[in-house]
């Protein structure tokens, strides 16, 4: 408009200033589904971001199912059968750290600033971003079982097992995702976040029951994997895909949840409120 | 004659002319009473009254330090509610860590700020019911189109969803963004960019607005659609905060100045008690023919009795005077003298003398001492000092290049913290 003649008249500035009344603040419910809405959009214009949830779990899935199956259970087929809820677990808890970069992003943009100065409920806008993370967690997952499938994954707890498996990963990935936003705060840059990010998921991940039998392990190797969070997630897994799981497991991964909620919640709250 | 046109006619006039006192009043009413009332230039403005005016912001002491950067170092400020007030000061002065702490981004060290009665510290939300911040840095989500942009904050703010799309071709309509509406904001140009960062902050109409150089990199034109829409806001009955590094908009917009330098206020009052207190006018001379300036040089300075300077364009001189019947005599002797001039005009003292003048005053030397990298707005500055009033729009432009180049670093600077 600045090179062409339409000066916007004297009239059309008096109406963008609003004298309506201000409307009430939206309820945290809405906020964050606002927020949630926001996150779809960048999804929408952003396409590439869909990339890590696409070829990380197709790669993951393929590399460990043919490179461990026949060494370490004998064939593929039956080593799939197992190692086919892990890999979701473990892809999906992988890609939880992207929350923290896109929030370490979004900081650096100066829409934070906004943010931070409009009256909502102010955690609305990390849980409509993790509400928009859990529309990428499903899309991984969802490549994940049907490549699986097509691999010859045959669960027993059929459909109903499936989806109760996914529903409580994306609980489990919610939570932990908590860290990563308290992180996203405290961590300058996306890079030195993606380095903290991934000396907590490595062990997380790959010291668990995910890959191989935890009592083929030395003593404290097994201890750790004992009380390692993910490795009760792929335990209550299993266990729903298979249709074998008991409450006390799936129990153990709910309030873990719930935990790592109380705990990282109100910390990245804190930090986002004194974020400078 | 629409107020826009009489806007960036002043904007030319004064910019050759140097007078600063012609242009009128603008649309809201000057709050004449109120300078009244407050009288005189206190360096704190004691509220002398005896009716309370109600105030939107109150600041004692406040402090910020970021490490060793003394940001804000002990600041009191009252802005009455109702009108513009203009936040002035060079680089790194700390105009934006107050704009910052006021809207609740940024916790004080020490001291505390009200914003109509609230504590910014402590009643946060509260705060944030009644204001709204344009930020120095344009915060919008440069991934989402520009109407997406808008309807996302209506949303945020409460309005329904068919509500929210209305308000928000409203608000595009209104800025002239209706083109590019469906564009990301990431192709926007700069003065878009700037446009729709306004329009954010006035989905809902705020009762307090804080810009943070809202017209810096913008063209004219742009510049007097923002003053415009500000204007309209005031007029509307909200109060406005603006810094700004450029003492023309001050002076156009602004009901009270306070200057700010190093973390502290070194003078507040309207903008013509500040222009009054720097006490001269300032002559400028051009001459046709460069070759003849210092015999130029020596025929108005015995008769000037002042220092005659001489400009940086090669044709220029300029000297301050106090007295105007020395002038009309300077005028006189050169005519005689048949040196042939181009232009000969008796200034007002503008605020860019004011400007230089007390920040100058408040130790240079110590602040390049102290933080060298924040010293090239100030440098800049004086290079212009003697002819203030003829090169402003000169003044002008070097300053727009500046800052857009300034971004990147600045961006990081934030995040180095
Ligand atoms: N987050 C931060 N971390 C460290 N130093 C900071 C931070 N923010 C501001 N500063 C420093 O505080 C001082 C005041 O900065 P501020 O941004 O308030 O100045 P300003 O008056 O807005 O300047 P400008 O006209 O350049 O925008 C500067 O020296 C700046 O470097
Ligand atoms: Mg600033």
């Amino acid at each position: 408009m600045s090179n062409g003649p339409p000066d916007p008249d004297v009239e059309q500035l008096q109406l963008a200033v609003s004298d309506s009344p201000r409307p009430s603040r939206p309820s945290a419910v809405s906020a964050s589904l606002t927020f949630g809405w926001r996150a779809l959009l960048k999804i929408k214009h952003v396409p590439e971001q869909l990339f890590d949830v696409t070829v990380f779990p197709i790669m993951f899935l393929l590399l460990f199912t043919y490179l461990f199956g026949g060494a370490l259970a004998g064939s593929t087929d039956a080593y799939l059968q197992e190692l086919l809820p892990g890999i979701l677990a473990m892809t999906v808890v992988f890609i939880t750290i992207y929350t923290g970069v896109t929030l370490n992003d979004d900081i650096d943009e100066g829409v934070f600033d906004r943010f931070r100065t409009i009256p909502v409920w102010q955690p609305s806008v990390i849980v409509g971003a993790l509400l928009g993370d859990a529309v990428r967690y499903t899309i991984a997952s969802t490549l994940v079982i049907v490549l699986g499938v097509a691999l010859g994954f045959r669960p027993a707890g059929g459909i109903v097992g499936v989806l109760a498996a996914v529903a409580l990963l994306l609980v489990f990935s919610f939570s932990l995702s908590w860290i990563w936003t308290a992180l996203g705060f405290v961590m300058r840059t996306p890079e030195s976040l993606m380095g903290v990010s991934m000396l907590i998921l490595f062990p997380l991940t790959f010291v668990s029951n995910v890959f191989v039998d935890p009592r083929t392990m030395p003593g404290w190797l097994e201890a750790f994997v004992a009380i390692n969070p993910v490795s009760h997630l792929v335990t209550a897994m299993r266990g729903l895909m298979h249709g074998t799981a008991t409450a006390g497991e799936v129990g153990i991964v709910l309030l873990l949840s719930v935990a790592l909620v109380v705990v990282f919640g109100p910390l990245t709250m804190y930090l986002f409120r004194a974020q400078q | 004659m629409t107020d826009r046109q009489r806007g960036s006619e002043d904007y030319t006039n004064r910019a050759r002319s140097g007078d600063a006192e012609t242009h009128e009043p603008h649309v809201h009413a000057r709050s004449a009473t109120l300078d009244e009332r407050r009288g005189g230039r206190g360096q704190t403005s004691e509220p002398t009254d005896d009716d309370p005016a109600p105030l939107a912001i109150e600041i004692a002491g406040l402090v910020k330090h970021f490490g060793e950067t003394k940001a804000v170092d002990g600041i009191d400020l009252q802005v009455p509610a109702g009108g513009i007030y203009g936040l002035l000061g060079p680089n790194g002065a700390g105009k934006t860590t107050v704009i910052r702490m006021l809207a609740t981004l940024l916790q004080p060290d020490a001291g505390t700020a009200r914003v109509f009665g609230d504590d910014v510290a402590t009643a946060g939300d509260a705060v944030r019911e009644r204001v709204s911040l344009t930020g120095q840095f344009a915060s919008v989500d440069e991934d989402l189109t520009g109407r997406e942009n808008l309807v996302l904050l209506a949303r945020l703010l409460g309005y329904s969803r068919a509500g929210a799309r209305e308000r928000a071709t409203e608000l595009l309509d209104a800025f002239g963004l209706t083109e590019a509406a469906t564009r990301q904001v990431k192709t926007y140009s700069g003065g878009m960019r700037r446009r729709l960062d306004i329009a954010a902050s006035i989905v809902v109409t705020p009762e307090l607005l804080f810009l943070d150089e809202p017209t810096t990199g913008l063209d004219p034109r742009n510049r007097n659609q923002v003053w415009d829409i500000i204007r309209a806001l005031v007029a509307n009955g909200t109060t406005v905060l603006l810094t700004t590094q450029y003492l023309d908009e001050a002076d156009q917009l602004a009901d009270r100045i306070a200057v700010i330098d190093e973390g502290r206020i070194i003078a507040e009052g309207t903008p013509g008690e500040l222009k009054a207190s720097v006490g001269s006018g300032v002559l400028s001379v051009r001459l046709r023919d460069p070759a003849r300036r210092e015999a130029a040089r020596d025929v108005l300075q015995p008769v000037l009795d002042a220092p005659v300077v001489r400009e940086s364009d090669p044709a220029a001189l300029s000297a301050r005077v106090t007295d105007s019947g020395r002038v009309t005599r300077a005028f006189e002797a050169l005519s005689h003298s048949s040196i042939e001039v181009s232009e000969f005009t008796l200034g007002q003292p503008s605020l860019d003398e004011f400007f230089l003048t007390v920040t100058d005053r408040s130790g240079r030397a110590e602040a390049a001492a102290a933080d060298g990298s924040e010293g090239s707005g100030s440098a800049e500055g004086a290079g212009n000092a003697e002819s203030a009033a003829t090169t402003r729009t000169v003044a002008t432009a070097d300053r727009v290049e500046n800052r857009s180049g300034n971004r990147p670093a600045s961006d990081s600077k934030r995040r180095s913290q």
